[in-house]
């Protein structure tokens, strides 16, 4: 079958090309189509029948015409791998971006995946430090956890994902991390403050860069990620790496899923998004984890931008169901000028309980973490009651909280793009904060973490 | 027509043979690996094949061949403490056999068909059998008698019968017609076993968790629907559910669930303590894990495999809970393969079908007499995962109208970190009538009336909270005043619960009672006080209602809590002194 070419075209839709009449063709098989104008363009089979064929072309369907002629390579879409790959640029189909060489393949990888087995996983427990208060004190990082970012367009998930990427470490450990970064559809710009800040940082050497720019066919994010994710995976379980994967921004893949399903005339779930989308975004995040008995892991930081500023939107909803918790970030507090602006009353990191404590963070951790949460929580909400009967009919209690909430945004979340601050100065700096609420409405504390670590006890 | 065909057409999941002899839901083998699918559709000379495996690769052309079988699981002895995949592999067996990756092509026995187990016949020679009844019975764990069953079709004279040590496939007996009956049967996952005739449920489901026994209480045999956003403790629910309730058996079912989270619980279970009995937990229970990204047409199967495993224990007379962590990506898995078979969709794309298959499998719940003429229960819980938290959409909707109890989880509540986020004002149960008499013979006469005056308080104080956020608490009156003080007292001591802490995670039935009387008797105590001049403030802050709401922290607090009480209104009562 290799080799043969077919000028069997019939029609021609959208991403989509349609052939009929050829030899068996391979499920998820890999195609090459010559255009008469000698350009080549590659594909893979989406629906394969006796009669009819259904290819979906990565680079977009632009100048094929039914004499185009179509090869099928007798394989499904493979990614060779090595530990060259490290320090390389590539683009969103694989091939060099960066002027170097072909990597020469130790293995070839099949770049669907499959699943691991639930039984062969470790659960996840290892506390990485990301250096961001609001991220490691409420939303705390596990090694092995999938943890999107839902931002919005205008917001600076870019920066924060960049720093976590900079900063994250184990706890009292020099262990770096091999940084996987995946763009689709995003702007040359974005890319490039993502390059620079990694080549800055002397990042990019220890970086694998898989990059499909908003100019770039969209066809071609569908299979962007899941190059990265297999990049990751034979790093992180043949070569005993630990793997941070960013990708950005989830929602250009969801879109490009939703265009091919258009295509397909697929009756459409919600919002025109594909039925399967939950399958689909699960093949990707759920490629994150520990497996029992090696070394590696993979993390995976996706960003997704929230259209209309919506959680309920398709996109981060389905997401939500499938990572393990979500970091928030709020326009109004990053209208107000605070870097990073994450909300933490939606955030939540929902394998925290795993990692946190007196063996990897602090003792104090979680009572800190409800009590800063709750407080804040509460002060938010007397702001809105503020607003209708004035500062001045709230009891001594509410004030001081009220108070706190603005202390919390100004200096709990407030820090800059290169402030790491350690698990050990985040715990301390809230209880500095918390030591303006009277003892006595700190409610979650235990009275031993009170005796032991507030100020007033401490001096 | 012979049972092999070739294939004609792979699309995803679904496969199209030619030429093939086939009846709908027959098990097939696809492709030259192998590949298990069920035949789901039939079009002329064409059948529809769900695979539930990895279809990528496979050509047209490669042959097809029809089991002529029903998608079946194994019954027998090994069942129990097993982890199976949606289609009843074991996941440890799938480890050894291809890795920590799920590859295909994989078959693997349900449980060990050789490990020997020891077999007492509980029949004689000349006994007349019948379909259901006991022949014998084998010691499966150390809590768990495993009854051997005769298989609900067949039925005769027992010629011979064999006692002693045999593995599930051997014969250990003989009817006089020739049947040979082993220890291991097999049932088709999408036929429901038969029993005699349902009952109405009579007995609750004791969870431990106060919102629930009390509140909102669930009959064995009973059917919940527990819908709520994520983040909003679907799973957390369901894992307490299948630590704590007092079923003697549980199936588990992660259904297109997360992979870490399944690993938690397969973590977990073997190291917990059976609050009931004192055994590993892992010693009652069956699990099924399918993850969100393994096979989706496997995924759909699960909730049927897990059904099937549950009914089997039933019908050795067992209450067996069974919890589906999530329904929504079962109905999703159905969506998606209805899709590729280009139905007419219903609501939301999902086939026009989904309301019926969702009353179908809840339908399976249900306390029965059995056909040997005992009293076996299966119980179903089964989470749904609604978008955005929206319950008008149809998988919600189609569970709401079947299921008798909702459990609303609530993401407003779990924001303000009260567990079980469970919304007390839009949940409900349509159990009390039924099982009233169980909680009036067996906790005390006036437990109903006392769940009344609760849910009432707080009902009343929904009503009363809108006009605080108008006018602010002070300006009501104080009887109001302390209504909404009792009320926050039943949230924040009853309602709330941890379910982490070592204590309070199971809250026994009886303790609840007392605890809802603790409350009332301290709404009782402070009106008295109150009558007499006594002030809210004073009333409120008596130390020892402070200790009283802490003791629930504490180990033996059910000994001490009627002291407790005691010591309160005596307290209350002092305050009208003081003034």
């Amino acid at each position: 079958m290799t080799g043969k070419e077919y000028r069997t075209i019939t029609d021609v839709k959208g991403p989509l090309v349609f052939l009929n009449k050829t030899e068996p063709v391979a499920f998820g098989e890999i195609v090459t189509l010559r255009l008469s104008n000698g350009t080549i363009k590659n594909g893979q089979v989406l629906d394969t029948s006796d009669d009819l064929v259904i290819v979906q072309v990565f680079e977009g369907t632009s100048k094929i015409d039914r004499e185009s002629g179509v090869t099928f390579m007798g394989d499904v879409f493979k990614l060779p791998v090595s530990t060259d790959l490290i320090g390389r640029i590539l683009d969103g189909a694989g091939r060099p971006r960066d002027g170097g060489p072909e990597i020469v393949a130790e293995e070839k990888a099949d770049i669907i995946g499959a699943a691991i087995n639930p039984y062969s996983r470790q659960s996840p427990n290892d506390f990485i430090q990301t250096g961001v208060s609001a991220i490691d004190l409420c939303t705390s990082l596990v090694r092995g956890q999938k943890l999107p970012i839902f931002s919005a367009s205008g917001l600076p998930h870019n920066d924060i994902a960049l720093q976590i990427a900079r900063q994250a470490k184990l706890k009292d450990s020099d262990e770096e991390f091999i940084v996987v970064f995946c763009a689709m559809g995003i702007t040359a710009e974005e890319y490039n403050f993502f390059r620079s800040d990694l080549e800055r940082t002397g990042a990019l050497e220890n970086a694998v860069l898989f990059v499909n720019l908003a100019d770039d066919p969209a066809v071609e994010r569908i299979i962007t990620p899941r190059l990265a994710l297999t990049a990751a995976e034979y790093l992180a379980f043949e070569k005993d790496y630990h793997v941070l994967v960013i990708y950005t921004d989830m929602t250009n893949y969801c879109d490009a899923l939703r265009q091919i399903g258009a295509a397909r005339e697929e009756v459409p779930g919600r919002r025109g998004y594909p039925g399967y989308m939950y399958t689909d975004l699960a093949m990707l995040y759920e490629r994150a984890g520990i497996i029992k008995n090696k070394k590696g892991s993979i993390t995976q930081f996706p960003i997704l931008t929230m259209p209309g500023d919506d959680i309920t939107h398709p996109i981060p909803d389905l997401s939500g169901y499938i990572t393990e918790g979500q970091i928030v970030i709020s326009r109004e507090l990053h209208q107000q000028g605070i870097y990073p602006p994450i909300n933490v009353l939606p955030s939540l990191s929902r394998l925290m309980g795993s990692c946190i404590g007196e063996e990897t963070t602090r003792e104090d951790h979680k009572s800190v973490s409800d009590q800063m949460y709750a407080a804040y929580a509460q002060g938010r909400e007397l702001r809105g009651l503020v607003a209708i009967v004035g500062e001045d009919a709230l009891n001594e209690r509410d004030k001081q909280l009220l108070t706190f909430s603005g202390v919390f945004e100004d200096k709990f979340l407030r820090q800059t793009r290169d402030e790491d601050r350690s698990i050990e100065e985040t715990l301390d700096l809230c209880w500095t904060l918390l030591s303006s609420i009277d003892t006595k409405y700190l409610v979650r504390l235990d009275q031993k973490w009170i005796d032991k670590y507030h100020p007033d006890n401490r001096a | 027509m012979s049972n092999e065909g070739v294939i004609y057409r792979i699309s995803g999941p679904v496969v199209t043979a030619t030429g093939m002899k086939a009846a709908m839901y027959d098990v097939v083998r696809v492709g030259e690996e192998g590949l298990m699918g069920e035949v789901i559709e039939l079009h002329g000379d064409k059948a529809v094949i769900q695979v539930y495996e990895d279809t990528s690769g496979i050509r047209p052309g490669e042959p097809v061949l029809n089991t002529q079988e029903t998608l079946s699981v194994s019954l027998g002895p090994g069942l129990l403490t097993q982890i199976y995949d949606g289609i009843q592999r074991p996941l440890p067996t799938l480890e050894e056999e291809m890795g920590v990756f799920i590859t295909r092509g994989v078959d693997a026995d349900a449980f060990d068909l050789e490990k020997i187990w020891t077999f007492e016949p509980q029949v004689a020679v000349g006994d007349e059998v019948v379909a259901g009844q006991v022949i014998g019975h084998v010691q499966e764990t150390e809590t768990i008698v495993h009854k051997i069953m005769v298989p609900p079709t067949v039925g005769g004279v027992v010629k011979s019968i064999e006692s002693g040590d045999f593995n599930v496939t051997q014969t250990v007996c003989v009817l006089e017609d020739g049947t040979e009956l082993q220890m291991m049967q097999k049932w088709p996952v999408r036929t429901p076993r038969p029993f005699q005739q349902k009952y109405a449920p009579e007995t609750p489901l004791i969870t431990g968790m106060r919102i629930l026994d009390f509140l909102f209480p669930l009959a064995k045999g009973g059917a919940a629907g527990i819908p709520g956003p994520f983040g909003s403790g679907k799973t957390v629910r369901q894992q307490s559910l299948a630590k704590y309730s007092d079923a003697q058996l549980v199936v588990y079912i992660g259904c297109g669930e997360r992979g870490n989270e399944m690993t938690e619980v397969l973590d977990e279970f073997p190291h917990l303590i059976d609050p009931n009995t004192g055994k590993p937990l892992m010693e009652r229970t069956v699990m099924i894990a399918n993850t969100s990204n393994m096979p989706v047409a496997a995924r759909e199967a699960s909730v049927y495999t897990g059904i099937t495993i549950a009914e089997y224990f039933r019908d050795m007379g067992y209450d067996v809970a069974l919890m589906a962590d999530s329904t929504s990506r079962w109905a999703e898995a159905m969506r998606e393969i209805s899709s590729r078979l280009e139905e007419m969709p219903g609501e939301e794309g999902y086939p026009a079908y989904l309301s019926s298959r969702i009353a179908e499998f809840y339908e399976r719940a249900g306390r029965v007499e059995t056909l040997n003429g005992d009293d076996g229960s299966v119980t179903v819980i089964g989470a749904v995962s609604p978008p955005g938290g929206d319950i008008s959409e149809p998988v919600s909707q189609g569970t709401l109208r079947i299921v008798k109890v909702f459990w609303g989880l609530d993401a407003g509540l779990a924001r303000q970190r009260h567990f079980p986020a469970i919304n007390w004002l839009n949940s409900y149960s349509l159990y009390p009538q039924s099982l009233d008499q169980w909680f009036r013979d067996n906790i005390s006469q006036d437990f109903p009336e006392v769940r009344t005056q609760i849910s009432g308080l707080l009902q009343i104080e929904s009503e009363l909270q809108e006009i605080v956020q108008l006018v602010g608490s002070d300006a009501l009156p104080t009887d109001q005043q302390l209504t909404l003080e009792v009320a926050r007292m039943i949230r924040e001591f009853f309602l709330q619960q941890n379910g982490f802490h070592d204590v309070d995670a199971y809250c026994d039935i009886h303790l609840q009672y007392q605890m809802a009387k603790a409350i009332l008797s301290f709404q009782d105590a402070a009106k008295s006080a109150m009558a007499s001049g006594a002030v809210l403030n004073d009333v409120v802050n008596v130390p020892a209602r402070s200790d009283l709401m802490r003791g629930r922290f504490e180990k033996g607090y059910i000994d001490n809590i009627a002291d407790m009480v005691k010591k309160m209104t005596d307290e209350i009562a002092d305050t009208v002194e003081e003034n």
